[in-house]
């Protein structure tokens, strides 16, 4: 029995052999029903990178341009996130500032950018510089980015000001709900499996 | 002898990162051949961390909810929210559904996950048989919402940077933000310290 054809599962340590599976199949755990690896479809990993390169577009979209505006007697206030989080950061509320940065802009930012690397370098048939690192750099920081929690905590908030004034959503609002889509689906079509397989034949 | 084949059993370590499963070595530490990660068997010194973080994150859970999240001042005086009062406004200002989501994302998850992360690390320090698949399940389950109860941290976030440069009102955060932020950290690092394999540890004692 080659050690390479076992799978472990990372829940409950149960040993299991992998067998082949039909494209888009996925194996779970006979024990305690946890994901164990799946069979992505040959391309995945080239829609992944399609899928990457929108969801950057669609972030420098949802930075630049204002989230929500705000009219009042008239006057009319808008915030980008990074107006956001430096309003925070200067009324003294840096720990808070911090976190809002941390998991909607820089963890967001760095995973994206971290997957075209691996992905432009895998597809280039390098085994490249940083690739190592890079992946598991991605898989560390995937809990900390919540770009859906934050779209729908705008949402909460514009529900809330509509009783005191009038609201208007911005453009980044709705690059960020395209963003969240866009993540979602690029993280779910990158085979990761064929990423290691691959860097494993180029060394 | 127990029956399941596991990796621990066979003398094999399987990385966390790529997957890959190999032989542990005699002796000093392990590194995946593939990838490079460090390889343990269980995550290290798992309950111990998750117990410190879990209650750091009761004890923060206090502030949290008692201290205002929210400092709203107006021509009509200054209104203190924390995170219930919060709740309470979106109730009984007719957004049932808002205030229903806003509920259990603020109150049900970080409740349920502090409790359910108690259970499963008393539970394995009592080497409990009993329902392990539940257990894992759960484990799965706090590990998915936990994310979400950062929610009114971006409704503060948000509700700040627009209100507080117009002249009607202005709102600032409040130390109930900074707490609650850090029920949402804690918790995280507490699930992420926990080893749902030690569930199963146990495997062997089952009659
Ligand atoms: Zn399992
Ligand atoms: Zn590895």
């Amino acid at each position: 029995m080659p050690e390479y054809k076992l799978i472990a599962c990372l829940e409950c340590d149960l040993l299991h052999r992998q067998v082949p599976l039909a494209p888009g199949g996925e194996a779970r755990c006979t024990r305690c029903g946890a994901r164990l690896y799946r069979r992505a479809s040959p391309d995945s990993n080239q829609r992944a990178l399609a899928l990457a390169l929108a969801a950057c577009i669609l972030f420098i979209i949802a930075n630049i341009y204002p989230i929500v505006g705000l009219e009042v007697q008239g006057t009319h206030t808008s915030s980008t996130l990074f107006g956001a989080v430096k309003s925070l950061w200067e009324e003294g509320a840096r720990a808070v500032a911090t976190l809002v940065f941390v998991t909607t802009f820089f963890v967001p930012a760095a995973e994206l950018i971290g997957l075209i690397w691996v992905l432009v370098t895998l597809r280039r048939g390098a085994r490249g510089w940083g690739t190592v690192p890079m992946l598991h750099f991605i898989e560390s920081v995937k809990p900390w980015g919540m770009v859906e929690v934050f779209v729908l905590g705008v949402l909460v908030s514009l529900v809330k000001l509509a009783h005191v004034a009038s609201v208007e959503p911005g453009v980044a609002l709705f690059s960020f709900g395209a963003l969240m889509a866009m993540v979602a689906a690029a993280a779910a079509a990158f085979d990761a499996d064929a990423a290691w397989a691959q860097l494993e034949t180029i060394r | 002898m127990n029956a399941a084949p596991t990796a621990a059993g066979h003398g094999l370590l399987a990385c966390a990162v790529c997957r890959l499963v190999s032989r542990a070595p005699q002796s000093g530490d392990a590194h995946c051949p593939r990838c490079g990660a460090a390889l343990h068997a269980r995550k290290p010194a798992s309950l111990a961390r998750t117990w410190a973080f879990l209650i750091a994150a009761m004890i923060l859970y206090v502030p949290a909810n008692v201290l205002p999240i929210m400092d709203t001042s107006s021509l009509f005086g200054t209104q203190r929210d924390t995170i219930l009062s919060g709740v309470v406004f979106l109730w009984t200002s007719g957004s049932f559904i808002l205030a229903a989501l806003v509920f259990f994302a603020s109150v049900v998850v970080p409740l349920a996950k502090m409790i359910v992360l108690a259970i499963l690390a008393g539970s394995v320090q009592m080497r409990s048989v009993k329902h392990r698949r539940i257990r894992t399940r759960l484990y799965r389950m706090i590990e998915f919402v936990g994310r979400w109860s950062m929610l009114d941290i971006y409704v503060v976030t948000i509700l700040v940077a627009l209100v507080q440069v117009s002249t009607f009102a202005s709102i600032h955060a409040g130390p109930g933000a900074a707490a609650f932020g850090g029920v949402v950290v804690l918790t995280m690092f507490a699930a992420a310290s926990f080893d749902p394999r030690l569930i199963w540890d146990t495997q062997g004692e089952e009659s």
